[in-house]
């Protein structure tokens, strides 16, 4: 009896040497502390917070089956669209491996957007978060390029062609275009050069980028804490301890939420690998399925669906302007829509951060925004017709008028004063 | 189930923007694959009338044997006669060059013609050879103007003319000289089903397995759920 309770005392014992030997070495303890147990989330969070960790669940989805189908992909010119057949029929289970890496793509793409639209929505990217929303940005960025190169990879001929239009947009540049398109290219047309860098990119630079980007992303968010949805500052409010009033440690509270939130994302995301994985021609378009044929132009060569916002926005611009053709100010203006999200923290001049707070002309040119994005989204896989770009072009003004007005807008409406506890709903 | 259903009703909708574009009113074609002796006999047609040109060079013959529950001597003696091994590759023993130059442009693979195209839409390309003097072969086609190809199945489907009156607008009929085929109207359709299933199959032959072990993973899903909510409350019960 003695020597079992001497025993049970023992394994605690033994554990905290270890944890005292690990933290003379390595700051554990500290690190567990500062991002998890004692790192604290306002209790109010809601779905949208949900996103952030769903984002990096499908980045792991992605390294690990990116890591596994490398093992069986040939990045070659003859080689690349069989060795993707031979993965689909000969490597055990290749077919689920390309399946989740294929559908984790347009779902990497899906939760960012919401994750994005949290963040206009709460004013996640307002002072001191101005840093955390840039870090985002650049996330954003690496994301479409590693997108962009991994599309050329199967070497179906939508990939071939896909790969052909973007890359000839910067051939529109003034003096340089056609030298630059060449550089990346590596040739005259996108030939297998282009291919293996792109492979290059894809496979070890990028994610590389992404990867470090993520970790600095988490560190600036560990440092100024998360938004809470109606804009109350937990920070305000402390017990004795210094522990914040409305808020909980990420360990165990925000790991609960994300752990059951992680399973019912991926019964929605399984259902879509196992049964639509095409959904439709939207996440693997059909051209795709033949070979890459320089000879073959596809009919309608659209990208996939997470680019054809800004693909619709580069159809819109049809005029020349000061001697340049229009192509060009297509390319600005697709370039622009992509960037000047990061103007954000500047442009927002309303005192209060949640949209609960703002006033109905902030909601309204936030539906608005979402709307355009929408349809805009729509124009982009549908042919253009002179109906389609006229929309498309209103779409556009409405997008950026969401981003230059903002310091109009949000200035002269009458906001509520933000709580100053979080409100539960 | 749930889940699937919501899905097709999700990509009902978008399904016609790649479709390729005819004016032929298709005939509605749905693949079974359930229907082993169809894609038995589906394989049998291909094996002879359609590999001598248009190799499936993705899919092995070994696997598409254990696939179709076919067993390998049956396959070897019946189905293979390129002299190849069974775990090889479906190839053609066509010349490229030599096809080139008989018909302008070597036989294209059809291992994915069904993912590029659909099986409706071969389905109804089989159907709908006529003759037409005016084209190298004697044939043309409804759905595929002036494709490339003879009419391979035509000893089994018969003489198939226009058979609209000259000049006639929104008329699309077809009609097969009577007794020019081996195969009843019915016998050839139900052969051309079969073809089809079989291509449908060879497009993506883990679909079975996919659909099989999905409704696994989403039960599993499913299970683990319950209890991630119910962890989830116990922890949050504190949280006011």
């Amino acid at each position: 009896m003695e020597q079992t309770q001497q025993a049970k005392r023992a394994i605690p014992r033994l554990w905290g040497g270890l944890v005292d030997w690990v933290d003379d070495r390595f700051p554990a303890t500290e690190t567990w502390n500062y991002h998890l147990a004692k790192y604290y989330a306002p209790k109010n969070h809601n779905f949208w917070y949900l996103m952030g960790w769903l984002a990096m669940v499908i980045l792991v989805n992605q390294l690990l089956t990116g890591i596994w189908l490398t093992m069986s992909y040939v990045p070659s010119g003859d080689g690349a669209f069989a060795s993707v057949e031979y993965i689909m029929r000969d490597v055990e289970f290749g077919w689920l491996l390309r399946y989740l890496h294929s559908t984790g793509a347009s779902a990497f793409f899906l939760i960012v957007y919401l994750h994005m639209f949290r963040g206009l929505m709460y004013g996640s990217y307002r002072k001191p978060r101005e840093l955390l929303w840039l870090i985002g940005m650049a996330i954003y960025l690496v994301l479409m390029a590693e997108g962009f190169f991994g599309y050329l990879l199967p070497w179906g001929n939508m990939s071939y062609w896909a790969a052909q239009v973007i890359v000839s947009l910067f051939g529109a540049i003034p003096y340089i275009g056609p030298d630059l398109m060449e550089w990346i290219r590596g040739d005259f047309l996108v030939s297998e050069i282009t291919l293996n860098r792109f492979f290059a990119l894809h496979v070890v630079a990028l994610p590389l980028a992404l990867v470090g980007l993520v970790f600095i992303h988490i560190v600036a968010l560990h440092h100024v804490g998360s938004t809470a949805p109606d804009g109350a500052d937990i920070k305000k409010h402390k017990d004795a301890t210094g522990k914040p009033l409305d808020g909980i440690p990420f360990w165990p509270y925000t790991v609960t939420h994300d752990v059951h939130a992680t399973v019912v994302f991926l019964f929605i995301f399984c259902a879509a690998v196992f049964y639509a994985p095409e959904m439709g021609g939207y996440f693997l378009e059909k051209p795709n399925f033949e070979m890459a044929n320089p000879l073959k132009t596809p009919e309608h060569i659209v990208p996939v669906w997470y680019y054809t916002p800004f693909y619709a926005m580069l159809r819109a611009a049809t005029y020349p302007l000061f001697g340049v053709p229009a192509k060009f100010w297509g390319l600005v203006v697709m370039f622009g829509a992509i960037a000047i999200p990061a103007l954000l923290p500047w442009l927002d001049r309303s005192p209060v951060a949640s949209i609960r707070s703002k006033a109905l002309a902030s909601k309204w040119m936030l539906g608005l925004f979402v709307v355009s994005f929408l349809i805009l989204g729509y124009l982009g896989i549908t042919p253009p017709s002179p109906v389609a770009t006229a929309a498309a072009q209103i779409c556009t003004v409405l997008y950026f008028a969401y981003f230059v007005l903002m310091p109009w807008y949000t200035r002269v409406e009458k906001t509520k004063p933000p709580p100053d506890r979080v409100t539960m709903r | 189930m749930i889940a699937r259903l919501v899905l097709l009703a999700l990509i009902a909708c978008p399904a016609t923007a790649w479709a390729v574009e005819t004016d032929w009113p298709m005939e509605p074609m749905s693949p079974n694959l359930e229907d082993a002796p169809s894609l038995q006999r589906g394989f049998k047609l291909y094996a002879n009338y359609c590999l001598g040109c248009h190799s499936l060079r993705f899919q092995r013959y070994e696997r598409t044997a254990d696939d179709l529950g076919i067993p390998h001597d049956v396959a070897v003696d019946e189905l293979i006669f390129t002299g190849q091994k069974i775990g090889e590759l479906m190839t053609t023993a066509m010349d490229p060059e030599s096809a080139k130059a008989w018909f302008g442009a070597p036989p294209p693979d059809l291992t994915m013609v069904s993912r590029v195209r659909g099986p409706e839409w071969i389905y109804n390309y089989l159907k709908t050879f006529y003759l037409d003097e005016s084209r190298p072969f004697g044939v043309n086609n409804k759905v595929f103007e002036n494709v490339g190809m003879p009419h391979a199945l035509i000893d089994l489907q018969g003489v198939a003319r226009d058979a609209c009156p000259p000049g006639a607008e929104d008329c699309h009929q077809l009609a097969i000289d009577s007794g020019s085929g081996l195969l009843t109207a019915e016998q050839y359709d139900q052969a051309v089903q079969d073809l089809v299933n079989f291509l449908h199959y060879v497009g993506e032959p883990t679909r079975q397995a996919r659909e099989r072990l999905g409704i696994y993973v989403l039960g599993f899903l499913a299970f683990l759920g319950i209890f991630t909510y119910l962890l989830n409350r116990e922890y949050w019960k504190d949280v006011h």
